[in-house]
């Protein structure tokens, strides 16, 4: 996406929310690449919970019958950006489980751009962001279905839960398909706590904080469910929170 | 031990509390009866600090400790417990995780030692044991998939687990069959019928006074308190109806 070394511009569609003043310092951006033997399976969590801003680039490729499980936390306490290629062979599968955690007046966002070149392969992403203060939380995904690709099963499920009213979330799922019998699902969806549950917690003892943090576990934990390191995740993810309760 | 003194309240600007006062001492069990729209539930929510309920007139103390200076967490370390009528679900989050997180926070604002997980485990097992509750259940995610009577249940077994001074019940008799009746009714005896403790119950029927004997029946209507009485005064509403009462 990003090969070339010209600092892109907001004109750009995958740069349209992106906080081009942070990415000049880190442009331009490595890619890393990853491919996958045919048959084979691989992992990768990465994480981004520094202090300075950081943007990263993956592009995988998935032989036929390849899989990959891809998990996310963008959670620095600056400027994040992760973009993700992924070129799927003949029934590959790939899932990507991402959460996005900013407050303050970061701006984290996950672009990904999903090609079923072949038919039969599956992708799922679920991405969720907790967003308070002023923070910006992005996800841009496309999935591109290419001709004669049949049999594709593509899903997006994308939730934003904003803490303050002056955080903002931006979701975009796009489908771009040239093949006829696919199936290609996305679900979106931007929420507030709910203030009844707040109220119940609450009322048992726990202080704001801790009645935010506990609603929103279960909520994260969507984006780490069945990763090999399940739990490290979801605890980085409950530090992540933790700072911007 | 609550002292309510000419507490007025609105929600969303409708004045629904009007000079409200009642005084519960330690060791008394009362009952708030009334009919629908008169305030009782209100009154609860006004004392928990519900979003929403505002006190535009009067105080409320525990213990001398003015109610509306807290918010609702300190309220709870205060020792005030809410009985919802309709408990919130939570899910992907058990009762066990959240209960020992509610009861340590208290204890943390009270300057206790945390409980250990052993403790705690030990602490809900023998509570769930007294609403005949199986801990499986309280493995589960906060309230979701509990039918109306096992929540009202849970609700008793977090009142026992967090050994609350005054519990406020709203309505913990709706939505019971006989059998869970009788046991939430012996549930609060055990829990709460203490000389330390005292507990307001928020009710429509009779049916729950048969379990939980009440030192003192309160009537209220338009947002006061109409009348008070002995446990008879159950009775006579239950026969009369509250129009013919509270007039």
């Amino acid at each position: 996406m990003s090969d070339t070394l010209t600092l892109p511009t907001r004109k750009e569609e995958a740069f349209r929310y992106a906080d081009i003043a942070s990415l000049e310092a880190l442009w331009p951006v490595a890619v890393q690449d990853i491919r996958v033997a045919a048959g084979e399976g691989g992992a990768l969590a990465l994480v981004l919970d520094g202090s300075n801003a950081d943007a990263r680039e993956i592009a995988l490729v998935l032989e036929d019958g390849a899989s990959f499980d891809l998990r996310l936390l963008n959670a620095g306490s600056a400027y994040g950006r992760i973009a993700v290629s992924v070129k799927l062979g003949k029934g590959a599968n790939f899932h990507l489980g991402a959460a996005q955690i900013a407050g303050g007046n970061q701006t984290v966002e996950i672009v990904t751009e999903v090609t079923h070149a072949e038919p039969d392969a599956v992708s799922s992403q679920v991405i969720r962001s907790v967003l308070g203060g002023h923070a910006t939380g992005t996800y841009l995904g496309k999935v591109a279905v290419a001709r004669g690709a049949i049999g594709t099963d593509g899903s997006q499920s994308i939730r934003a839960m904003l803490l303050d009213r002056t955080a903002t979330a931006n979701a975009r799922p796009e489908l771009e398909i040239y093949a006829d019998d696919v199936k290609c699902a996305h679900g979106c969806a931007v929420g507030e706590l709910d203030p009844q549950g707040l109220f119940y917690l609450a009322q048992r003892g726990l202080t704001p904080a801790q009645a935010k943090k506990l609603m929103l576990q279960a909520f994260i934990a969507e984006a780490f469910v069945g990763a090999v390191d399940e739990e490290a995740l979801t605890q980085a993810a409950l530090d992540a929170l933790e700072a911007i309760l | 031990m609550l002292t309510i003194e000419n507490l007025s309240a609105t929600v969303a600007d409708k004045q629904i509390l009007k000079d409200l006062s009642l005084t519960i001492n330690a060791g008394e069990i009362h009952a708030i009866m009334g009919p629908n729209g008169a305030g009782k539930s209100t009154l609860g929510y006004t004392l928990g600090g519900r979003p929403g309920y505002e006190v535009t007139g009067g105080s409320a103390t525990l213990d001398g400790v003015n109610l509306f200076d807290l918010e609702p967490h300190e309220r709870a370390a205060a020792g005030l417990f809410l009985g919802f009528q309709y408990p919130v679900e939570i899910p992907g989050v058990s009762f066990v995780q959240f209960l020992r997180e509610s009861a340590n926070a208290q204890r943390k604002a009270r300057g206790e030692a945390p409980l250990s997980g052993g403790e705690f485990l030990k602490l809900a097992k023998e509570k769930a044991g007294l609403l005949r509750m199986d801990m499986d259940m309280l493995k589960r995610p906060v309230n979701v998939g509990f039918s109306g009577g096992e929540k009202k249940r849970a609700e008793m077994v977090q009142m026992g687990i967090l050994d609350p001074k005054l519990a406020i019940l709203d309505e913990t008799d709706s939505g019971l069959d006989i059998d869970a009746l009788r046991i939430c009714g012996e549930g609060i005896n055990a829990i709460m019928r203490k000389p330390d403790k005292a507990v307001l119950l928020i009710t429509h029927y009779q049916r729950l006074l048969d379990y939980v004997k009440p030192d003192f029946v309160h009537v209220l209507a338009g947002g006061r308190i109409v009348r008070t009485g002995g446990p008879e005064l159950a009775l006579e509403l239950e026969e009369q109806g509250y129009e013919a009462v509270a007039a």
